[in-house]
């Protein structure tokens, strides 16, 4: 370890003593902390990384062991979801004032757009009363447990490098993801299975393509793992046609065998933790199968998320992400394409489209939350749901010119999302936006605001917790971002 | 300095410092001693950007000055009166300095007074001063033959360790395979070096191998990480892109030992090179990998300033090891570089005629028989009245399409549109519309083409006039309907030197639409004494329309006349524009003043004896890529955060002899450094070289190496003879599995190549950014997304799942189980035989009683489950099942994927 390395160390180690001497007063036992600090690499494997190590964290004790993030790609209009606003309603059909155009960049909309009025009806629901649409019945049964975030906005405009930045915290490609942040900071509570896994759904992958759940310029064992949903879930983790598991034992005992001569030989260790690699790369031919095997749920689990063996659906996904934090992966990330309604055609209509694809997405998000709390792991799991931006109050007039169907274009200055579980309050709804949902008016909630919350969540402070790499540290918020403390527990 | 000095002196008498007064007469080094305090203890809150308290220590002048509550931090020849003494030794913690942090040790404390005394000198960061002239004692070396050697043993020997005994001969030969030529030697070819008495095998076998067309293959894969070469353009739909000529260029390059100098300055400014070859162009294509995004909706200056960024750093990066993106929004925290020296660097690079649209313009094209036919008949005519340079010139201008005059350019427009959104990146023409041209030299100019896109029938009129809307009309012409964006030529009439232009857009049709990309500014054709054949202009307006086989992306200036503005963005935000600035080095590197008007100035500069780092950072990249670690083990960082050379003779060492009596050549570096005996030391770790040096810096052995993503491939294709030798071409598609490839908005598949194509070399291998062949990136190739200095290698389960099941290894196992099954003989010849196949080698007992138990219990289970065998190798012969399972193990050994 260098200087700069080992100074960034101690200095880390300095904090986290003097964090938890001064500051923790949750009067924890040393035996449970230790448990809950004490670090897997992922894989176990033992390769040397050029930064800040690992094994000092987390920062302080963590409230959520693990993530399920939802990532609804291509944007869905929080003008029709969540964030309620009859006074648009007035507005609809009226010319924008320039006020609200001045100065601003849109993708699409070009001179003066009309104001578009709420497409669906909302209602109060729960004990906290809170407004939803009539587009997610199920949703609307578990707005007691979650927190919805009325005033996120970010900094771009364009899908690809919307995701990036809500993903990574740069809108430029080549950063870690924050699924990799997380692994490469805790490592995975499962040797037998990556502790970031990826499942994707809607028929496409992000338009950030495989960078959104890349590992940038951490070792490439960090990086999200796709499963499939057809053919090997993870690729290569069948054998050939022909090689039962007893081959494969006989074949995988004499590599090892060999590999210890090897090691004899030649005293190398990086031979030992290859040996090791082989050893779980068997265990994961089958626990991988196994875990993504939605067959193994009794069948009113898979009724209450509508989950269908075979389907590349979010519902199917929703169930294996559950399977998946059960198992110990740390950081579960799900996609679900096909929310960009611009209005150009019926299946991206707000109407028509958006509706379709609330139906995808309700019932299963919803039994998700349901699931995790009645097995106890909603306090540990931290579930987050949204897009990567929001969606213009105003009507898309793509060149100028009339859509066939109303459709929004995309909005960076105030979108929602919510969130459950794992040191959340539930019931609550944070942030306000203006009367007509362009501006977030109170409490803004910037992307490296939600990320620094979501690290915050699993013990890591933000700001701390960085990668030496081209002579500069880098942190998944780069130099910003807040722990939006009002919204923990 | 001499009065800081003697000031000194006087000092350590007057003041009572027990330690001072032991040491009075040594001179504290800065560099050695007191920046590594500096950089360990300080310079995280003390930098070049935090500046806590208003003391910085990156500068001189900064740590020099008054702080903010008045105090100074540093007062030279005055420790007494220094404020950062005074809080390193404070008593209050919450004073103390560095705060919440353990406490300077009690000499740091006392080093960094008296260097303060001696005057507080600062001195240059290591990479930033001259390389020296080592001295070296060839003479009494006691052991090696090179000066390699020689400054490698002084190390071991400082750290009590001593050199390990030459590597046995076949891993030798099998490594020096692997590391010129990326691929491992064949067993007849393992033979012949084993067999060879010669004294001079092992050198005659480097210059064989240099030789080798594979060895450019292999060293190619470094420079397109650092290059961040692909085959598609990046984000959202990551559409395909044509660059592999590019490719080819390197692999080019590496086999004629095209000298590093020459190398560079065609890569960065080939364009700017009197009179540019084709192939000086196709250079260029290095700063053309940057990604552009096709999205809908996306700002295009947004994302051709994302590319010139990327640009800058990636040039500073790969020559200087300069982490010069730290400065892009404000000055350097850690070294001395200002933030608008940013932008002096930007304005390099700002001036490139590209622009993130589709088209990817400007591109080289290379046109079908028919239109090269045309293309060689104008280059005849103007080389006959002319000259061949004055044909270059045109066959440039057709090619290539440039100048051309965009709507970014225009000075003043009305009754258009321009919305500059990805790829309605033109300008909405409409009847009555005008646009102005300001200042345009027409000294030169005979014809200007427009470039246009009319969907309907109506007739547009163009008038181009001079000097107002009103003025002289100097050219005119009809606008039609068009197949798709097309050339139109307009001969231009005036004697004027320089001109406004105005061009005037009229029509019958009141709804008249047409979209225009721009003009193309057309120089006069020379003259013959006959008069200007009109044919010649008739082929060059076709050429101009002509459709293309293949066409690389290069990089051109934009003309004088329009040439962009660089003004620096205020806190890296593109969006708040700072001061004007003009192309410059900052002020750190220019050492001899020289003045900067473009990229080819700099990358001249680059490779010129004022330029302290080049030849130590690309040395130190060669070296990494043999010994699997550089001298300098951040090889993208040489700054101050970079770590510091192990062996910083020998780095000096090197970079002198390459740029110097080497003359910049890429295979005299590697023979140089091959030839050592450090290089063929044994990579046996011994116990006690594993305690005193388990990362292996003092270089004692020689180290194991995984192989990189390629080679492992490409080694298992080798090995069991499937791998083509074709060379260069368009990438190539080997088996991948179903539904890799699903990204949005695209309907590109993946299809797989046929014949030979589908056994290429790994460099060959379709790169798309988005979705990378699987294998590579699980064995942590490089996505390209941006300059890679350095591969991370890890170990992981994903990596093994690859070289068992992977259908590409497992077809190499099969294949070479048949070559094992024809041999005559037993299961323990079979057994050898393979292992030497593999490995080049003969195999040990102990291994060879695994294997072939192996063998035996494999054949056993085959005999009871025929079925399986037959599902394995599609045939009922058993022992082609149990050899293609034991030729599996063989090709996941640890040996095998592991470079010893």
């Amino acid at each position: 370890m260098d200087l700069y390395n080992e100074a960034q160390k101690r200095k880390l180690e300095f904090t986290t003593r003097r964090h938890f001497l001064k500051k923790c007063s949750t009067g924890l036992g040393g035996i449970a902390l230790t448990s809950l600090m004490g670090p897997q690499y992922m894989f176990g494997s033992n390769n040397t990384v050029n930064s800040l190590d690992p094994a000092s964290l987390p920062h302080f004790l963590p409230k959520a062991k693990r993530v399920i993030y939802l990532h609804m790609a291509g944007a869905p209009s929080q003008l029709e979801l969540f964030d309620y606003k009859p006074a648009l309603q007035k507005l609809h059909g009226l010319d924008c004032p320039q006020s609200l155009l001045e100065g601003k960049r849109f993708a699409f909309i070009q001179g003066v757009p009309k104001m578009l009025g709420p497409q669906f009806n909302f209602k109060k629901y729960g004990q906290s009363g809170t407004y939803v649409s009539d587009a997610l019945p199920h949703f609307s049964e578990i707005v007691d447990d979650v927190a919805i975030v009325k005033s996120m906005h970010t900094d771009e405009f364009n899908h690809a490098p919307a995701q990036l930045l809500l993903q990574t915290g740069s809108a430029r490609s080549g950063r870690p993801s924050i699924g990799a942040w997380v692994t490469y900071g805790l490592g995975s509570e499962n040797e037998n299975l990556p502790g970031y896994m990826v499942l994707v759904s809607g028929g496409k992958n992000p338009s950030a393509g495989k960078n959104a759940w890349g590992s940038g310029f951490l070792p490439s064992e960090y990086q999200g793992v796709q499963c499939r949903n057809s053919g090997d879930p993870i690729l290569y983790v069948s054998n050939p046609n022909g090689m039962s598991r007893d081959i494969r034992k006989k074949s995988l005992d004499a590599i090892n065998e060999i590999n210890r001569t090897q090691y004899k030989e030649f005293n190398d260790d990086e031979t030992l933790s290859r040996i090791a690699q082989y050893e779980m790369a068997f265990k994961m031919q089958v626990s991988v199968p196994d875990v993504m095997d939605v067959s193994k749920e009794p069948e009113y689990i898979r009724d209450m998320y509508g989950a269908k063996q075979g389907e590349a659906s979010f519902a199917n996904n929703c169930l294996l992400a559950r399977r998946l934090v059960e198992q110990g992966v740390r950081f579960v990330q799900l996609y679900h394409w096909g929310w960009d309604m611009h209005g150009d055609s019926k299946a991206t209509s707000l109407n028509e489209g958006l509706k379709t694809k609330c139906g995808e997405v309700d019932q299963p998000m919803a039994a998700l939350v349901k699931d995790l709390k009645q097995r106890g792991l909603l306090d540990d799991t931290l579930v987050v749901w949204g897009g990567e931006f929001g969606r213009t109050p105003m009507r898309e007039n793509r060149g100028g010119r009339i859509m066939p169907y109303y459709g929004r274009d995309h909005h960076t200055e105030a979108y929602s999302i919510w969130m459950a579980g794992g040191g959340i309050k539930g019931g609550i709804s944070y942030g306000e936006t203006d009367e007509i949902g362009y501006y977030g008016v109170k409490d803004r909630v910037h992307i490296h605001d939600l990320q620094a919350t979501i690290l915050n969540q699993l013990g890591i402070n933000h700001e701390k917790f960085t990668y030496h790499f081209q002579g500069r540290d880098f942190r998944l918020t780069d130099v910003h971002g807040r722990v939006v403390k009002d919204l923990l527990i | 300095m001499k009065t800081f000095f003697l000031k000194s002196i006087g000092f350590c008498y007057s003041l009572v410092f027990i330690f001072v007064t032991s040491c009075k007469d040594d001179k504290i080094d800065f560099n050695a001693q007191v920046r590594p305090i500096l950089n360990k203890k300080c310079i995280s809150c003390h930098g070049g950007v935090k500046q806590s308290g208003g003391f910085g220590l990156v500068f001189r002048e900064n740590a020099l000055a008054e702080t903010i509550n008045g105090k100074i931090g540093i007062v030279p020849g005055h420790p007494e009166k220094s404020e950062m003494i005074a809080r390193i030794k404070h008593k209050d913690p919450e004073m103390r300095m560095p705060l919440e942090a353990d406490p300077l040790s009690e000499d740091e404390i006392a080093l960094l007074t008296k260097w303060i005394e001696q005057g507080a000198e600062w001195q240059e960061h290591w990479a930033y001063l001259e390389p020296q002239e080592p001295e070296v004692a060839l003479d009494d070396l006691d052991w090696g033959v090179n000066e390699i050697d020689y400054f490698v043993f002084n190390k071991m020997e400082a750290h009590d360790l001593s050199p390990s005994d030459q590597a046995e001969a076949h891993d030798l030969v099998r490594r020096l395979y692997l590391d010129v030529t990326g691929v491992p030697p064949t067993t007849e070819q393992v033979k012949a070096f084993v067999e060879n008495p010669s004294d001079k095998a092992y050198e005659d076998l480097v210059d064989t191998l240099l030789q080798s067309p594979k060895y450019g293959e292999h060293w190619a894969s470094m420079w397109l990480d650092l290059a961040r070469y692909a085959d598609s353009k990046g984000y959202e739909a990551d559409r395909p892109r044509e660059i592999w000529k590019y490719r080819d260029w390197v692999i080019k390059a590496f086999n004629e030992d095209m000298p590093f100098n020459r190398f560079t300055i065609e890569q960065l400014a080939g364009d700017l090179l009197p009179n540019p070859t084709e192939e000086q162009y196709i250079a260029t294509a290095f700063h053309r990998n940057t990604l552009n995004n096709g999205e809908g909706g996306t700002d295009n200056e947004e994302y051709r300033i994302s590319s010139v960024i990327d640009r800058v750093n990636t040039t500073w990066e790969v020559w200087q090891s300069t982490t010069m993106s730290c400065v892009q929004c404000h000055s350097h925290p850690y070294d001395p570089i200002k933030h608008n020296e940013y932008y002096t660097s930007y304005a390099f690079f700002n001036n490139a005629a590209d622009w993130d649209v589709p088209t990817e313009h400007p591109i080289y094209r290379e046109f079908d028989s028919l239109s090269s036919a045309q293309l060689k008949d104008v280059k005849k005519w103007v080389a006959k009245v002319a000259s061949n340079d004055e044909a270059n010139k045109w066959e440039a201008f057709i090619r290539i399409q440039e100048p051309k005059i965009r709507p970014e350019d225009f000075d003043e427009t009305t009754n258009t549109i321009h919305y500059n959104r990805s790829n309605q990146d033109y300008m909405e023409v409409y009847n009555k519309a005008s646009i102005k041209l300001k200042d345009v030299s027409l000294s030169n100019v005979d014809r200007i083409y427009v470039n246009y896109r009319q969907y309907t029938k109506n007739k547009g009129t163009l008038l181009i006039k001079k000097d107002s809307i009103n003025g002289t009309v100097v050219g005119k012409t009809i606008l039609n309907k068009s197949n798709g964006f097309t050339n139109v030529p307009v001969a231009i009439k005036t004697d004027a030197k320089t001109a406004d232009l105005y061009f005037q857009f009229t029509s019958s049709a009141t709804d008249y639409l047409c979209f225009l990309d721009g003009f193309l500014l057309a120089e006069k054709l020379p003259v013959a004494n006959d008069g200007t054949s009109p044919e010649i202009y008739d082929k060059i307006d076709a050429l101009l329309n002509a459709k293309f086989k293949h066409s690389t992306p290069v990089m051109v200036e934009k003309p004088n006349d329009f040439s962009r503005l660089t003004q620096v963005f205020d806190r890296g935000n593109w969006l708040v524009l700072g001061d004007t600035v003009q192309t410059d080095i900052p002020k750190l590197f220019n050492v001899n003043n020289r003045q900067f008007k473009n990229r080819l100035d700099l990358a001249e500069w680059l490779v010129s004896e004022d330029n302290y780092l080049t030849g130590r950072v690309i040395a130190n990249r060669f070296w990494a890529k043999l010994f699997g670690k550089g001298i300098v083990l951040t090889s993208e960082d040489f700054g101050t955060l970079g770590e510091r050379p192990t062996h910083p003779e020998l780095l000096d060492w090197l970079a002198l002899r390459f740029s110097k009596d080497w003359n910049w050549s890429m295979k005299t570096l590697i023979r140089n450094i091959v030839l050592s005996e450090t290089y063929k030391q044994s990579s046996v770790i011994t116990e006690e070289a594993k305690q005193i040096d388990p990362h292996n810096q003092w270089l004692a052995r020689s180290s194991r190496v995984r192989l990189s993503a390629e080679q492992i491939r490409d080694q298992a294709l080798a090995v069991s003879g499937l791998l083509s030798d074709k060379m260069y071409g368009p990438s190539v598609m080997p088996y991948q599995p179903e539904g890799v490839w699903t990204v949005v908005y695209s309907n590109d598949t993946w299809q797989t190549s046929p014949d030979e194509d589908a056994y290429r070399r790994g460099l060959y291998t379709y790169l798309r950014r988005s979705s990378p062949y699987p294998s590579f990136i699980s064995f942590d190739a490089s996505e390209r997304e941006s300059c890679l200095s350095r591969r991370i290698n890890t170990n992981t389960p994903i990596q093994a799942l690859v070289t068992l099941n992977d259908p590409v290894y497992f077809e190499a196992a099969m294949h070479l189980a048949q070559q094992i099954e024809a041999l005559d003989g037993d299961n323990k010849t079979k057994v050898e035989a393979a292992y030497t196949k593999v490995i080049g080698k003969n195999i040990s007992p102990d291994k060879t009683t695994i294997l072939v138990k192996l063998l035996e219990d494999t054949k056993a289970y085959y005999q009871a489950h025929k079925e399986e065998a037959f599902q394995l190798v599609k045939t009922d012969n058993l022992e082609l099942a149990s050899l293609t399972i034991m030729m599996n193990v063989l090709m996941n050994m640890d040996e095998f994927i592991v470079k010893s």
